[in-house]
């Protein structure tokens, strides 16, 4: 919403600092979004008052003017028809900048130097008048500045209104919170100009009435529950004085002609939309609001055919639909610079019809803006009455009749009971019903009785269609009493019953996990382009790169590795903790999982000069050891096990809840390998660390070289290892694999280093000789896989 | 004729004079040879004391105590001197070059400010609470006192999902427009006192520029129980501006406008650019938005078959990725959805 403060001023009779006034609107609950000056481009200009006017020497339509500005006199040479000694004109001096962005120059014209300009009022961008220069009706001191002589010197403030403030989408509302802010009183600004006094409406009987020999009629009370119209005949549409013109110009309205810009000011001033007709086109002549029959169309005041329906409001003469009730006029019944005769309309609309309205038809106004946000239809008549005096002043002509307000279920607006403990139980501090009474009269409802039950009878004023219960009162008592003047002391609290989200808990331990092992975290959008039918469709996608959730995580890393190769980056660790989603049934509530996931590619290490420069790139064996630290932290109940050619997590009841990738992007020449995993994060609670005793007892080892024929694998041979009962054996571990030499093609030799230990005594080498030989016998029993030649193991670890 | 004590301690002094070239392996077969406890030179000197007439036994005693400390100190300088040695033999390489690293890794900036946020709530008594991104409009938006066809849906331009069948008007799925869902599910599961801090990702229908996602995270806070006023919303959120920015960070409420507070605010702080006079980022204010809250509405408590003339309540909420942007100076909110390796390590351990 623009508010101008010089209309402001012209509410509450004082003058406004800019500052405060942002200050306090942002304090009541308005702030402020940007402040703009008015005629920004124009400070330079200042009043000049020709002294004295003489003919050019040499040209007949040139004058050669002297002009003061208060301290000393130019030369200038003018080539308009009106200028005349003793008048004010705006000077532009040598220097200033003019609206159009050039520069005014001392120049020679027809051998005469010209020191600066005195301009129209279509250089100065205020008007068409471009016949001669802008004569000033002011007797304000040469010098003065240009926007200050005209009180131009306006500020064009745009405010941020809440969808619950409609009274806000005026100045009138702005001015009466800002009254009581400051304290004081304030009063419509009066109209400029004569006009006759314009009787109240006269309500007619039921849902019709007539006025000025128009038939007005309600057919659809529920869309439309109040209707006033009045009937001016002999106008003149011309161009608007320079008075309204100048308060919509404030606003950013484009002044049209006094017709349109009577309703505008209304619009702006009191928050009421209202819509002129060209009686002569009002067949019947009729105005009847009515529901929109399936099919009909209107053509819009924005040259646009629409085609209605049932649930919107049409406004129709005696033939047919004239204009979208509470959204926009038509084309046909527009006011023109012919028209003679009007009828004026002032309605009130349903607001969430007109919601529903406007956005099915796509067309949102500043009409609609206000009538789905809520319009004072108790203050109708007042606006009405205001609108048609503008017109009579502007435009002339004669009021026929009275104005009717056809209103068939008349209401009140609605009365609410406020209970001071109620405030006090809310706030949190004791406000004296003196203090709450103030408040509430302050916003414009009346404290209506002091029930002995201790409840305040408040009956709210009908530009606030949001107070509609006790709580609403609160707010109000809160926001005059001023959120600053509570107290903000932190007082003892109850702490929750509820635990931490176990998985929240959860993904935080996995994130310090992964950061630990070297991987950044990442955060992509959750939106892809779907992969197969299990993929949740959004209904209203922003693109189609983006109409599906993402069933997985990895798809997105890919593309910021990708991003990162971009960048010439090579070493990229990038991992993901995120909800990803499936289709359930129909129309039911999708899956949703957190996944965690993590991409690597490029050296294992970062470069250092002690390895010349080498270090070799990430592996699977890499992904591996990575994957398996994500498992434990993300779903401890899982194992990782080898399938087809990758690793995977395979959950307590035998699903497979991660796995590992060789991932294929479009990788550049000089790009590493990507190797990804993704695993499912349980989000059940985590079973809390136990203590193991250390050992008292040293261990024993022995190191032994199994020949691995084909298809045998060292966890085969571990879990044979392990499967020998007996043997006290603690820790099996891999040394090295060799392959090659004097083993058979297809054999390789992997060294694998066996603990025992007792944990109540020191074992005799003679024992562990024992137990080692069980274990090579059960393993060449078990899996076939012989020693290539036993080494003795050195004692103690 | 048994050796003399004289000869005796001229063998010593003599291998003392020794004790500075010796190599570590000798020094330690000497000190074992000289001061060893068993069979040393020096012990076995000074237990033959005792068989020494008692007039001799005082000044051979201090004479062969004497040489033990000058031996024990001779040792002991010259396995300083070694060490210095081995010491110096380091210091000629160029300790200039770089060190050896290893990869570290991060959590992403706008985690770790909603980690810090939830640590300060933390110690305020609240605990986390979570619930699912995909939800029905009964809990978006009916179950928290928005209207239905009223403007305030403006504020939230919301993603529909596409899941089939015939849903029900208000069971219509939708990507949650804010964590506000999850204050309902928490009070319907679990009864007053609750104190809850809801992070988590929220979806709007909004082209991606520099300032605006259509994936953003939201941390909410949710406080219900007998007796909670306007008065702790203040003190609790001052508190908390004061510990997650700095203790004279300057802090307004103003009203504001939620369907599911009342009263509602937004909460701004002293502009962390310009500290109040005013600049580009705060509009020439001095102040900027940083959350927004309120008192439950009774009406969102009634939803949760919690009986609002008993308790009370304060919510609030707020934009993690925005604080991010704020605190560590992010000009484009795009960057942080983005995997750049050169803007994450940025944000190290
Ligand atoms: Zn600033």
């Amino acid at each position: 919403m623009n508010i101008s403060r010089k209309w402001l001023e012209a509410f509450l009779r004082q003058p406004l600092d800019t500052h405060d006034l942002t200050e306090r609107l942002a304090m009541l609950g308005a702030p402020v979004d940007s402040v703009e000056r008015s005629h920004a481009g124009l400070s330079d200009l200042v009043v000049g008052l020709v002294k004295d006017t003489q003919p050019h020497p040499d040209a007949d339509r040139l004058s050669v003017c002297t002009v003061f500005d208060g301290q000393d006199d130019y030369q200038v040479v003018c080539g308009a028809p009106n200028v005349e000694a003793g008048k004010r004109y705006p000077f532009a001096r040598v220097g200033t900048v003019m609206p159009g962005g050039f520069t005014i120059e001392k120049r020679k014209i027809r051998g005469l130097t010209s020191y600066g300009m005195l301009c129209s009022a279509k250089e100065l961008e205020l008007g068409e008048d471009a016949g001669g220069i802008m004569e000033l009706a002011t007797d304000a001191d040469p010098g003065t500045g240009f926007l200050e002589a005209l009180e131009l010197d306006d500020e064009c403030l745009e405010i941020d209104v809440t969808p619950n403030r409609p009274d806000l989408l005026g100045h009138k509302g702005v001015a009466r919170e800002l009254a009581a802010g400051y304290g004081i009183q304030f009063r419509l600004p009066a109209i400029e100009g004569d006009y006759p006094s314009v009787p109240a409406p006269v309500r007619a009987d039921g849902a019709e009435g007539t006025t000025g020999g128009v038939r007005v009629a309600i057919e659809d009370p529920e869309g439309c529950p109040r209707f006033l119209g009045a009937v001016i005949r002999g106008l003149t549409v011309g161009p608007s004085p320079e008075w309204l013109r100048s308060r919509l110009e404030a606003v950013g309205t484009r002044s049209i002609n006094n017709i349109v810009d009577a309703t505008n000011y209304i619009l702006m001033e009191l928050g009421q939309p209202l819509h002129a007709y060209d009686l002569a086109t009002l067949r019947g002549p009729a105005v009847i609001a009515r529901r929109g029959v399936a099919g009909e169309t209107v053509l819009t005041l924005d040259a646009t055919e629409r085609t209605v329906d049932g649930d919107m409001t049409v406004i129709a003469d005696e033939d047919g639909a004239i204009g979208i009730g509470g959204v926009m006029g038509g084309e046909t019944t527009e006011v023109r610079s012919s028209t003679r005769d009007i009828f004026v309309e002032c309605a009130s609309f349903q607001p969430s019809r007109i919601r529903r309205t406007r956005s099915s038809l796509g067309l949102s106004t500043d009409a609609s803006f206000r009538f789905e946000r809520g319009v004072d239809r108790w203050a109708a008549p007042d606006a009405l009455r205001r609108c048609l005096e503008i017109i009579l002043a502007t435009a002339g002509g004669t009021l026929d009749g009275d104005p009717v307000d056809v209103w068939p279920e008349p209401t009140n607006p609605p009365r609410i009971f406020l209970r001071p403990a109620r405030v006090r139980q809310v706030l949190g501090e004791e406000i004296p019903w003196e203090a709450l009474e103030q408040y509430l009269v302050a916003i414009g409802a009346t404290v209506v009785s002091k029930p002995d039950d201790g409840r305040m009878a408040v009956d709210v004023p009908g530009w606030r269609p949001d107070l509609r219960e006790e709580i609403d009162l609160v707010e109000e008592v809160a926001r005059m009493h001023g959120y600053q003047n509570f107290s903000s002391e932190l007082r003892p609290f109850r702490v929750g019953r509820l635990p931490d989200a176990p998985s929240d808990v959860a993904a935080r331990a996995v994130r310090r996990g992964l950061s630990a092992e070297g991987l950044y975290e990442v955060v992509t959008m959750p939106m892809h382009r779907g992969e197969g039918s299990e993929s949740v469709p959004l209904l209203n996608p922003l693109s189609a790169e983006e109409a599906f959730l993402r069933r997985r995580l990895i798809p997105g890393l890919v593309r910021e590795v990708e991003r990162n190769w971009a960048h010439g980056v090579r070493d990229i660790r990038l991992y993901e903790v995120g909800t990803v989603f499936r289709m359930a049934g129909p129309g039911e509530r999708p899956e949703e999982e957190i996944h965690v996931a993590g991409l690597i590619s490029g050296r294992r290490h970062p470069r250092h000069w002690t390895d010349g420069g080498h270090s070799g790139d990430c592996a699977q064996w890499d992904v591996a050891a990575l994957f398996q630290r994500a498992v434990a932290l993300a779903n401890p109940a899982a194992t990782v096990q080898v399938e087809g050619g990758s690793w995977v997590a395979v959950s307590a009841a035998g699903s497979v809840v991660g796995r590992t990738e060789r991932i294929d992007a479009d990788a550049p020449p000089w790009a590493a390998p990507v190797y990804g995993f993704e695993v499912v994060l349980d989000p059940a609670e985590r079973q809390s660390q136990r203590y193991r005793a250390l050992p008292e007892t040293p261990g024993s080892t022995r190191d032994v070289s199994l020949v691995l024929h084909h298809d045998a694998t060292a966890e085969a041979v571990e879990t044979a290892i392990r499967a020998t009962r007996g043997t006290r054996l603690e820790s099996v571990e891999v040394l090295s694999e060799f392959s090659g030499g004097d083993l058979p093609a297809g054999s390789r030799s992997v060294a694998f280093r066996l603990t025992f230990r007792d944990p109540e005594r020191t074992l005799r080498d003679a024992e562990v000789d024992k137990a080692f030989r069980r274990i090579l016998q059960a393993v060449q029993q078990q899996v076939g896989v012989a020693p290539r030649g036993v080494d003795g193991g050195a004692a103690g670890e | 004729m048994p050796t003399t004590r004289h000869d005796v301690v001229q063998q010593l002094q003599a291998r003392l004079a020794g004790v500075d070239s010796m190599d570590e392996a000798a020094l330690e077969r000497e000190h074992v040879h000289v001061l060893g406890r068993k069979a040393g030179l020096l012990t076995a000197a000074l237990k033959s004391i005792s068989q020494l007439p008692i007039e001799e036994r005082r000044t051979f005693g201090a004479e062969l105590n004497q040489l033990r400390q000058r031996f024990e100190s001779a040792f002991e300088a010259r396995r300083r001197t070694m060490a210095q040695t081995v010491r110096s033999q380091e210091d000629d390489v160029d300790l200039t070059m770089p060190a050896r690293t290893t990869w570290s890794g991060g959590i992403h900036p706008v985690t770790r400010v909603i980690d810090e946020i939830v640590e300060i709530f933390h110690r305020l008594g609240f605990a986390v609470a979570v619930g699912p991104e995909a939800e029905t409009e009964w809990l978006n938006f009916g179950a928290l006192n928005f209207p239905p066809d009223h403007p305030a849906m403006d504020m939230h331009d919301t993603l529909y999902l596409d899941v089939g069948g015939d849903p029900p008007e208000g069971e219509r799925m939708l990507l949650r427009t804010h964590t506000s869902p999850v204050q309902i599910r928490t009070l319907q599961a679990s009864p007053p006192p609750v104190r809850v801090v809801i992070p988590g990702t929220c979806y709007r229908n909004d082209t991606f520029d520099a300032s605006h996602a259509p994936a953003f995270s939201q941390i909410e806070g949710l406080a219900v129980d007998e007796g909670i006023t306007f008065v702790d919303l203040k003190a609790t959120l001052i508190h908390f501006a004061h510990e997650f920015f700095s203790p004279d960070t300057k802090v307004r409420f103003r009203p504001s406008f939620f369907p599911f507070t009342e009263p509602s605010a937004e909460m701004d702080i002293g502009c962390l650019l310009c500290g109040g006079s005013g600049c580009r980022a705060c509009k020439g204010s001095g102040w900027m938005e940083i959350l927004g809250c309120g008192m439950v509405h009774p009406n969102v408590l009634k939803s949760c078959d919690v009986d609002p003339e008993r308790y009370t309540g304060f919510a609030f909420g707020m934009g993690p990725h925005r604080i991010t942007m704020l605190r560590y100076g992010i000009p484009d909110i795009r960057m942080l959805f983005e995997g750049d390796m050169r803007f994450l390590s940025q944000f190290g351990e």
